[in-house]
């Protein structure tokens, strides 16, 4: 890696902070954080959701002040940093939902900024388009500059939002949780582009808690725990294990699910030569009760589109599904919740939560028919003692069930998913990217969980392309690629590095 | 591809819709291609035209206007009270001047609400639209003026130029059809040429984001308010003079139609999108389709019916091509490349 680093020293930082603090209402969000960033660096901030990451980047980009601190930007003392002086000197914040204009093209995403900044009264669209392609150019990137914004993928988006970052004389460019959103490929190229704004001596800071991205993409790397620096390294010297211990402070053991039940018994549901024109094709699988089933593949392969069928949500052509044995007809969601399937969508915010109600209110909107007291009215007591067990069973971190699924953290919003679900006791359950934008602590702490629901006889289908996820949770792994079942994996018999070069192979 | 992305547009579906329209009524009435009947969907689609490019400079902003046919008949029936109380004699321009003057006044106070408190549009224009009406009546006036300055008078007969046709009768294209192309025109260059155009369209398409980039949200938006005040007030007194009176109950309770034929135009009701080019498509399939009822013979009351199921029909199509277009979302392989492996 020609790492800048070597002779960085001699360089003049771009941004440095010094003992930087911050509280809100009396609660520590950082204390005494010190980030020193050079040009062209790549510098990665590690931490769980509520360590202060977030907080760490407002304070960079001016929209929050430090109680207490040195702010040094290419040398200036900034006494007090607002959002407009950050932006002059070169910082910009790309964040997690990238702030385009989904209803505008891409050239014309890339350039307004830009055009803003200029003051301009009039559009010239010869000199946007232009703008824009040598935007492109400059890390080396190719989009169709009269595409819609909101047709194009997220992985595009990201690059749009990039381009316009460096448009605007970017020194620094903070990217948050990046990568949330992409799959694997795509994640290969942004790291290709992150390399090319690299090379233009533009800084990048990289903010994750993906371990593996981590130990790829760094120079250096920051780990902050509950607003404290507990590690401040060159990334050559970090590993995995050390990674996520000091991350969650403590060394969280890896485990494999091991099957124990037998695959001569009759399967708990039975997929044969399923297809759904446009969406997949021939799709065969058995699943016993207890198994956790893995569906990989690239987005695109139609490992979504699968899981939705077997949900009833998208209809199917040709083929059949049984469960215990019995052919069942899935037409609509209500009939595959009446066999009792559960589908835990991949975008909990939009399709699995209703993110302004309460947390109890979430758990039982799955089952409030079977709450109902006498006279047809539901029966309170009831409600609060099933609200009262998941919130016990799924160990929610949420101060009480009144509160607003919305003020939760990542991890314990999809426990909230996990537990309305539950709640109705599936006996298929099908968990669409269960851990998504979720810290490596609740992560392993929702693998166990599943586990545990799978041990009690439950079936699971986890469709998802985090490799390292599969690997620990399934006992078996099915490998989609344009719409079939290209292969079928026992957990026993491949490796993490098998697993990874067989989802990415074209 | 060119063509297909063409096809693809809500404005070519609605061009050739309109094209369709038009044979099948000539074939059934071939009174429909005659000059005066056009001179006649000219001017009904004036009035309307004006109204529906407001409109759609709210949609695409993302926000909703009912109140501008109120402040179209206050401006109209307050300028006609105005210049019939100074026994003005002179042409009809002042009447434009002070009708735009006042929509600009009433405009404003919606901006003002709507800027300032960041008050959902909506609850806005319907409160102001109930205000302005209200005042109208009780404080101005609400009989009909049917004897009207001589200005207003003489410009319902303010044609561009007449024709005589085969049976003698003589018709002609009034001149207010000038006032659509020319706001038409207008709004065509602001929305696709200045960086105040691609703040509406910005505005409409993520408020956020906008914010972010620098937008001046508040100033765009006093703009739009503003300006579809001025034009409610030309499009009033539009309408007075082509009805030769003024009648404070008129105008109002036409605001849905006019929304609906803008986004029968293609506008998005979410906001950020939208054309003038549709707009004006959208309002001539209204006005045709209204017309074409009366040549056919098919009674008044059922062009409600029917101008109903084309806004369902109009924003039905593009809703499901977009629903078709999520579900086959993934390339199926035409053949199995590898052996699917049975490895349990």
């Amino acid at each position: 890696m020609g790492s800048p680093i070597a002779f960085a020293l001699a360089v003049q930082p771009f941004l440095s902070l010094t003992n930087i603090s911050k509280s809100y209402a009396g609660v520590r969000a950082l204390e005494d954080v010190s980030l020193t960033v050079y040009p062209g660096e790549i510098h990665c901030l590690v931490g769980e959701n509520g360590s202060g990451k977030s907080t760490l980047i407002k304070i960079i980009a001016g929209v929050v002040q430090p109680d207490a601190g040195q702010i040094v930007i290419n040398g200036k003392t900034m006494h007090r940093l607002h959002p407009i002086d950050a932006i002059r000197e070169g910082i910009q914040v790309i964040y997690q939902d990238f702030s385009l204009f989904p209803n505008l093209t891409v050239a014309e995403n890339i350039a307004i900024n830009h055009e803003l900044s200029r003051q301009k009264r009039w559009v010239n669209w010869r000199e946007v388009r232009e703008i824009a392609r040598q935007a492109m150019r400059k890390i080396n990137i190719q989009l169709d500059l009269d595409a819609t914004v909101s047709e194009i993928p997220v992985a595009d988006k990201q690059l749009v939002a990039i381009c316009r970052a460096l448009l605007q004389n970017a020194k620094l460019i903070i990217m948050d949780e990046a990568t949330t959103a992409l799959t694997e490929r795509e994640i290969r190229s942004l790291f290709d582009v992150i390399h090319n704004v690299q090379r233009e001596n533009v800084a990048v800071l990289f903010v994750s808690h993906k371990l593996d991205e981590v130990l790829e993409i760094a120079d250096k790397a920051l780990i902050i725990r509950n607003g404290k620096v507990v590690l401040d390294v060159d990334a050559r010297e970090l590993d995995r294990s050390k990674l996520t211990y000091y991350m969650t402070g403590r060394n969280i053991e890896e485990t494999v699910y091991e099957w124990q039940g037998d695959s001569d018994k009759p399967p708990l549901l039975e997929v044969r030569h399923l297809s759904s024109r446009g969406n997949f094709e021939d799709v065969t699988f058995q699943l016993h009760a207890g198994e956790i089933l893995g569906v990989t593949g690239l987005l695109g392969s139609g490992r979504t589109e699968l899981a939705l069928a077997l949900f009833g949500a998208i209809p199917i052509d040709a083929g059949e599904i049984a469960l215990d044995g019995q052919p069942i007809v899935l037409r609509s969601i209500q009939d595959a919740i009446t066999h009792r399937i559960g589908y835990v969508p991949e975008d909990r915010l939009t399709e699995g939560l209703f993110l302004e109600s309460s947390v109890g209110n979430n758990i039982l909107a799955r089952v409030l028919d079977g709450l109902k007291g006498s006279g047809q009215l539901l029966d309170r007591a009831l409600m609060k003692a099933t609200t009262q067990e998941w919130i016990g069973r799924l160990s929610i971190k949420a101060p009480h069930a009144e509160l607003p699924v919305k003020s939760l953290s990542g991890g314990n919003q999809q426990r909230v998913v996990l537990a309305k679900w539950l709640a109705s006791k599936p006996r298929v359950l099908i968990l669409n990217g269960p851990t998504m934008g979720v810290d490596v602590g609740s992560k392993m702490e929702l693998h166990e969980i599943i586990k545990q629901l799978a041990r009690e006889g439950l079936g699971v289908i986890i469709i998802s392309d985090d490799v390292p996820e599969l690997m620990q949770t399934c006992n078996r792994i099915l490998l989609m690629r344009r719409g079939r079942i290209v292969e079928h994996f026992d957990r026993r018999q491949i490796t993490e590095m098998d697993l990874t070069q067989r989802l990415v192979a074209v | 591809m060119q063509v297909k992305k063409l096809f693809a547009k809500q404005e070519t579906l609605v061009a050739l819709t309109l094209f369709g329209l038009c044979l099948v009524i000539g074939f059934i009435n071939p009174v429909f291609w005659t000059a005066g009947n056009w001179f006649d969907l000219a001017r009904s689609a004036t009035v309307t035209g004006i109204f529906a490019i407001g409109v759609l400079i709210v949609l695409i902003s993302g926000g909703i206007d009912v109140s501008f046919t109120a402040i179209a008949v206050f401006a109209m029936y307050t300028t006609t009270v105005l210049l019939k109380d100074a026994q003005y004699t002179g042409g009809m321009w002042l009447f434009f001047v002070i009708a735009a003057l006042i929509g600009l006044g009433l405009g404003l106070i919606n901006a003002f609400f709507i800027a300032r408190f960041r008050l959902p549009t909506l609850i806005v224009t319907l409160g102001t639209q109930s205000m302005f009406r209200g005042f109208l009546l009780f404080v101005i006036g609400s009989k009909i003026i049917r004897d009207i300055p001589p200005g207003m008078a003489d410009y319902s007969k303010a044609f561009l130029f007449t024709v005589t046709d085969d049976r003698g009768v003589t018709v002609g294209l009034h001149s207010a059809v000038l006032w659509l192309v020319a706001i038409a025109i207008l709004a065509f260059v602001i929305l696709r040429y200045t960086m105040l155009g691609r703040g509406i369209y910005a505005l409409g398409g993520s408020r956020e984001a906008a914010e972010r980039a620098g937008f001046n949200i508040a100033r765009t938006q006093v703009f739009i308010y503003a300006f579809v005040g001025v034009l409610a007030g030309i499009a009033g007194m539009i309408y007075g003079g082509l009805n030769r009176q003024a009648n404070a109950q008129d105008i109002v309770g036409q605001e849905l139609d006019v929304i609906a034929a803008t986004v029968l135009g293609g506008a998005s009701i979410m906001g950020g999108r939208g054309s003038v080019i549709g707009t004006l498509l959208g309002v001539m399939l209204v006005v045709v389709m209204s017309n074409s009822l009366v040549l056919m013979g098919i009674p008044a009351t059922w062009q409600r019916v029917v101008v109903g199921a084309i806004i369902i029909i109009g924003t039905a199509v593009p809703a499901l091509r977009t629903l078709r277009r999520q579900r086959r979302s993934v390339n199926v392989e035409p053949e199995t490349l590898a052996p699917v492996g049975g490895r349990t």
